[in-house]
């Protein structure tokens, strides 16, 4: 699989080639051309900022459609922590579970379970691995590829255990296997998902070979199906949850790191507040943490753009779900195998994407020419150029991905110059000065080339208009 | 052949939000350069340092980075008050910070320790009531 596989793509018929999310995006990643956005594949993180902020809905997330559960002959589904936290007044994930059963899944198994033994594992590698902490959470996988293409000091610092859904995808597909007897192709793992980033590390998982989460859901698609369902399940929902407090709150933002009963964490959340804690950690500003919690949505997963419910509220409804739950109901010595399942198969590659060159020299002659470039742009980051700021143009003309003429203050100062320097000939001309026909054959160069650059702002005019 | 790249950073005193900044500004350069992730770190780290110290104690000044293929040269210039004692300066936990900043949290007694362990080089140019300035050099392989 690809390794700068992605999951946040753009629906071109409904891009208008507007600068909201090329503004927004935190790793700087889109640009628009021809009037259309495009998404630089090396530089996205699939955080999904883009989905959020884009008024035409022209981003948009892949993940499977409900019918996938039909292409197996027996299903599991995974609900992520935060599914709970989408409805009103449950005190009992039971129900949900249930309901789940009615929809057609064969089984399910709680993310929030395999999160407890996550937890577990990590409160054990804390301890033994002293030399490495602060430890930092792997559970996000936007968090993991931001710091695999911009922080490299800091790759070392990964927690090398499995997401909690991982952990579960593997033990569901054993535990079904065992109880049917069918081969793995026949069983089709599904897990409901808060957010486009779990499709990209399904498909392109980083500190695992392959990943068993065979198809992603979204929350938003399950929702409106389990709500009739959960009418039907009743008062008497079997009891099919394997987990408790610590599980559950894995959902939100500051809940992994509380399950590792140490009060030197830092939890952050949305993706501009993450890269500060992590810009901060690379310089070792912090000291005597031990873990560092990252989510790159607000709020954590209940903030994933798949989810219905505000962040903020789901994590009310998350509190309150948790209240009379037990601490953890699910433990490592209680899950066979689950020893194996947890700790991660491989590693995780620095890839040096943003380098301005193949190699030093060329970036070296490039960020010098950058610097000479931001100096004749008028510094306004407006976007008419399709990059987000001038100093992305900049990098964008070295890369030779793009022209100064992008610019319309460049181009507009440009046209200024020339036609002064035309009138100035042209009173040359008139004064009846030396070398006539030279002067005359300069002038007609000159206006050919302002009538060329006029065309060229025409044609951004007509760009914006088309879109527009 | 390359010119070396010139940053110039001026650095205000007093101001702990914006300090960082040119750290931080420096860092990312380093990194489109595809310089080692180690001498970024180091870079990053010691020259944090020095612009929290420029904070701290001097009337602001002027940060100037000079990277070359061979080095990084940090210049950091201040208008303050010079240091009266550098080899104690040098000493690992002693500090002149007034109480204010330590409630910061800043004020550690480690800034010119760790700018030292930090880079290859570091030299100390500094006069009483006129001011310091530091340059301080990371070798790139």
């Amino acid at each position: 699989m690809d390794k700068f596989y992605h999951s946040v793509r753009l629906d071109e018929e409904l891009c208008k080639g507007c600068i909201n999310c090329i503004k927004r995006c935190p790793t700087q990643a889109i640009r628009v051309r021809g009037g259309k956005a495009q998404i630089n594949s090396k530089f996205c993180i699939d955080c999904g900022e883009c989905i959020r902020v884009c008024s035409h809905h022209a981003k948009k997330a892949t993940y499977d459609r409900l019918d996938v559960m039909k292409q197996h002959r027996y299903t599991v589904a995974l609900p992520a922590p935060a599914l709970y936290s989408q409805f009103n007044n449950l005190d009992d994930v039971n129900i949900v579970l249930n309901a789940l059963l009615l929809m057609g899944f064969d089984d399910v198994f709680e993310v929030s379970a395999a999160a407890e033994l996550v937890s577990e594992a990590t409160r054990e590698y804390l301890t033994s691995h002293e030399e490495q902490l602060p430890l930092i959470s792997t559970a996000c996988p936007s968090v993991v590829r931001l710091i695999r293409v911009r922080f490299p000091n800091l790759i070392s610092h990964l927690l090398p255990l499995n997401p909690p859904v991982e952990v579960a995808a593997a033990m569901a597909a054993e535990r079904a296997m065992k109880q049917t007897g069918l081969p793995r192709e026949d069983i089709g793992i599904c897990f409901i998902s808060p957010c486009p980033s779990k499709v990209t590390y399904a498909k392109a998982p980083l500190g695992t070979e392959k990943s068993q989460i065979d198809h992603v859901l979204a929350i938003k698609d399950v929702y409106p199906q389990l709500l009739s369902h959960m009418k039907a399940v009743g008062e008497d929902a079997l009891e099919l949850s394997t987990s408790g407090k610590i599980g559950i709150s894995w959902g939100r933002s500051g809940g992994e790191a509380g399950g590792l009963f140490t009060e030197s964490y830092l939890a952050a959340d949305g993706i501009e507040n993450v890269i500060r804690v992590l810009e901060d950690l690379e310089d070792q500003k912090f000291t005597n943490l031990r873990f560092v919690e990252l989510n790159a949505c607000n709020g954590g997963c209940v903030g994933g753009v798949l989810t219905v419910e505000n962040p903020y509220v789901a994590e009310v409804k998350l509190k309150r779900l948790r209240k009379y739950m037990p601490v953890a109901r699910s433990h490592m010595d209680e899950e066979e195998n689950a020893e194996s399942f947890v700790p991660w198969t491989t590693g995780v590659q620095y890839e040096p994407v943003f380098s301005l060159g193949e190699n030093m020299m060329e970036s070296f002659a490039r960020l010098n020419q950058v610097e000479r470039l931001c100096r004749k742009f008028p510094g306004l980051d407006c976007g008419s150029c399709g990059a987000p700021t001038c100093k992305t143009l900049a990098e964008d003309i070295v890369r030779g991905q793009a022209s100064e003429n992008d610019c319309v203050y460049y181009l507009r100062e440009n046209l200024h110059r020339l036609s002064e320097e035309v009138a100035v000939l042209a009173d040359d001309l008139h004064a009846g000065g030396s070398g006539g026909q030279d002067t005359l054959r300069i002038l007609k160069e000159y206006i050919q080339r302002i009538s060329s650059e006029m065309s060229l702002l025409d044609n951004k005019d007509e760009e914006s208009e088309e879109n527009g | 052949m390359n010119d070396a790249i010139v940053l110039k950073y001026p650095i205000s005193p007093d101001d702990f939000t914006r300090a960082g900044e040119a750290s931080s500004d420096v860092k990312g350069k380093l990194k489109q350069l595809g310089v080692s992730p180690e001498a970024v770190r180091k870079v990053a780290i010691a020259m944090y340092e020095g612009e929290i110290n420029m904070v701290i104690h001097a009337k602001g000044g002027e940060i100037t980075v000079e990277i070359t293929p061979e080095r990084i040269l940090m210049i950091l210039a201040d208008v303050g008050p010079g240091i009266p004692d550098v080899e104690k300066a040098m000493q690992a936990g002693y500090s002149t910070a007034p109480d204010e900043v330590r409630s910061l949290g800043f004020g550690a007694g480690m800034g010119l320790p760790n700018m030292k362990k930090y880079t290859d080089d570091m030299r100390i140019e500094t006069e009483l009531g006129v001011g310091t300035t530091i340059t301080m050099e990371v070798r790139l392989g």
